[in-house]
């Protein structure tokens, strides 16, 4: 049984966050992977997972939701080589520091060695990412500016919008995918969400297709004009 | 006031009407907003003195504004000056009320005009609906709409200010609870989603049943002044609500008027009777015909308003109709999709129509919903049903126009 868990949707999960996990179960389902989707609340403890989703969420609850992961058994799980994928106040949450209220430092969970400052200005708007060849298409919506050390590999470079600098988006560790595209980003580029099944399950994928395809192939289109 | 404040004020009062005025005549929209923005340049203290000595009533929130100011208006009775074309920024307010000098005004506000509308216009009462996630894109964040409801109140120096708040929403309560004399209306509020986490400490709001509250001892308030159950009881008089427009939440909208309007001591049994006699509001619940079709156009315009609404639809397996647009005035980011329940759709042949009827097809693909995107609509099959269609803002404006009566 693959197990992915969605997690603190009541405090990660402004902008549409659910639909990365409802994407990947699906995924999974329509090739007939023995798959279950499940979200861990406030008041539960984080369960053992193959793929764990973070989501975007306002400043209070990014910081309870850093808190709960810290005091879990989230980071030793994530350290032994469990999957992630984190978007926007998820990205942040990953790395060393991050911003909240004005420009008050948070200490994040340093699973990743990366730090979120406070931008100029806030990033919203279309955001294309160039990932291996391949474009990745969403939407941001955040203040932040997230610097990657020398050892960090960004997720990919930035086509259009601003993602960690407006020239990098997110990161890539051997476990971890993140990307400033909040939300639904897996639902709308279906081969970035199959990159990810196919690493979780450890195996090649049927193709299949799905409504997405067509999405995806109108969003490049609009997105590269 | 100063003399030349009067005529600088009337000044910039013809001025409005003559623009409001050409901007019809020339077809550029209903002309309100384009001749309120002419006047605010001219005084921006007008809506202070177009408002002054008249009964003022303002309504915000969420979701329900445009409804509930209708019903405000329909129960007050007699002459209400309204922003009814749902012009809710100040521009909109200052067309509005040089258009007609009504002692009566009743008030749409943007929730992020709450504030300043709050001063410019020292209304007797306010009504505070809900707070949910809405065009994230421009208004970004909810908690912090909230916060911003809250510290106006706070500062607001009028002691007299009726605030009609919603008991069930944590948000508003945060909002409002700073007011002594808060109004608390007991209403059924389904959509918790913004508010598991609390406003006043991040940890988790229990919802037990029809109640909630959080550790840190924030909680829904006891002193009820309206409760909504089969019959509505407001300040102790009980009234039956007989609307003739769908819904739960329009029987929360109803009880908010209603006691808004008990607020400036409007005899209630008169003004119920009015208000249960509303069938539609700007196109909002009306059936029309479309093509062959006949289509009940229904507006839904975030996650909160989409539950609420799919809600209303007929338990069968009639075909669905939603339109799904991304313009300036629905937000760019369709995201929001996916915090729609749209899987109570399942058993339904769903259409996908709109600008981002890909999104929503893409949306209801992955929540296992069976449905047909759209593409040419000359084309749809005759429907032997009314067809309910969901569309958000500009969609359904897009619907109302191509249907008729
Ligand atoms: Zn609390």
């Amino acid at each position: 049984m693959t197990t992915i868990c969605i997690l603190y949707p009541e405090l990660l999960g402004t902008y549409g966050d659910g639909g990365n996990g409802l994407a990947v179960y699906e995924r999974a389902r329509r090739r007939g992977i023995d798959v279950e989707l499940i979200s861990v609340g406030l008041n539960d403890t984080v369960p053992d997972a193959s793929l764990y989703l973070l989501g975007g969420g306002e400043d209070g609850p990014q910081r309870l939701a850093a808190d709960l992961l810290r005091t879990s058994s989230f980071g030793s799980r994530v350290r032994d080589g469990a999957y992630v994928v984190a978007v926007c106040a998820g990205l942040q949450i990953l790395g060393l520091t991050f911003c909240v209220e004005g420009d008050d430092e948070y200490e994040g969970l340093g699973l990743v060695d990366v730090v979120t400052s406070r931008g100029e200005r806030r990033s919203v708007g279309e955001l294309a990412t160039r990932v291996d060849g391949q474009l990745l298409v969403g939407f941001e919506n955040h203040g932040g500016r997230t610097t990657l050390s020398g050892g960090v590999n960004a997720l990919g470079t930035v086509v259009k919008g601003r993602g960690n600098d407006a020239k990098l988006d997110g990161y890539r560790t051997k476990n971890i995918w993140a990307t400033y595209a909040h939300g639904p980003v897996l639902a709308m580029n279906p081969w970035f969400c199959d990159e990810i099944l196919a690493s979780v399950v450890g195996a090649e994928l049927d193709p299949i297709t799905s409504a997405a395809d067509l999405l995806y192939q109108e969003r490049c289109r609009v997105l590269s004009s | 006031m100063a003399k030349s404040t009067i005529l600088r004020d009337r000044v910039a009062a013809v001025a409005i009407r003559t623009v409001n005025r050409v901007s019809r005549m020339t077809g550029r929209g209903s002309g309100t907003v384009i001749g309120g923005r002419v006047g605010m340049k001219i005084a921006p203290d007008l809506v202070t003195s177009l408002t002054r000595g008249r009964t003022v009533i303002l309504v915000s929130g969420t979701n329900g504004k445009t409804t509930t100011t209708s019903m405000v208006v329909a129960g007050w009775g007699g002459s209400v000056t309204t922003n009814e074309t749902g012009a809710n920024m100040p521009a909109g307010h200052v067309a509005a009320l040089v258009e007609s000098k009504n002692d009566h005004v009743a008030l749409e506000v943007d929730e992020a005009w709450l504030g300043d509308t709050l001063t410019s216009t020292r209304p007797h009462v306010v009504v505070l609906l809900n707070l949910s996630r809405d065009q994230l894109d421009r208004a970004n964040e909810v908690r912090h709409l909230a916060e911003r409801w809250r510290k106006a109140l706070e500062v607001h120096d009028d002691t007299n200010l009726l605030v009609v708040a919603n008991a069930n929403d944590p948000l508003v309560v945060y909002a409002a609870e700073v007011r002594a004399n808060a109004v608390w209306c007991d209403v059924p509020t389904t959509w918790i989603a913004d508010a598991l986490s609390c406003p006043k400490c991040t940890l988790a709001i229990s919802h037990v049943g029809n109640s909630w509250h959080c550790t840190c001892g924030f909680a829904k308030p006891v002193a009820l002044t309206a409760i909504l159950g089969d019959e509505l009881v407001i300040d102790g008089a009980t009234v039956t609500l007989e609307l003739s427009m769908p819904g739960e939440f329009n029987r929360s909208n109803a009880t908010m008027a209603l006691t808004a309007l008990h607020c400036v001591d409007i005899d209630l049994d008169e003004a119920v009777r009015r208000v249960n006699a509303i069938h539609s509001v700007v196109g909002r619940f009306s059936v029309r015909r479309w093509n062959g079709h006949t289509l009940r156009l229904l507006l839904a315009k975030n996650p909160s308003g989409f539950a609420a609404m799919l809600a209303t639809l007929p338990d069968d397996d009639s075909d669905v109709w939603v339109a799904i647009n991304a313009r300036v005035a629905d937000g760019h980011d369709p995201s929001w999709l996916y915090d729609v329940p749209f899987e109570l759709l399942r058993g339904h042949r769903v259409y996908c129509f709109g600008d981002r009827r890909l999104d929503l097809a893409t949306r209801l693909d992955y929540g296992q919903i069976d449905y047909v995107v759209v593409d040419d609509d000359s084309s749809m099959p005759a429907s032997k049903d009314t067809v309910s269609v969901l569309a958000n803002y500009t969609a359904f404006n897009d619907w109302l126009g191509r249907s008729v009566p």
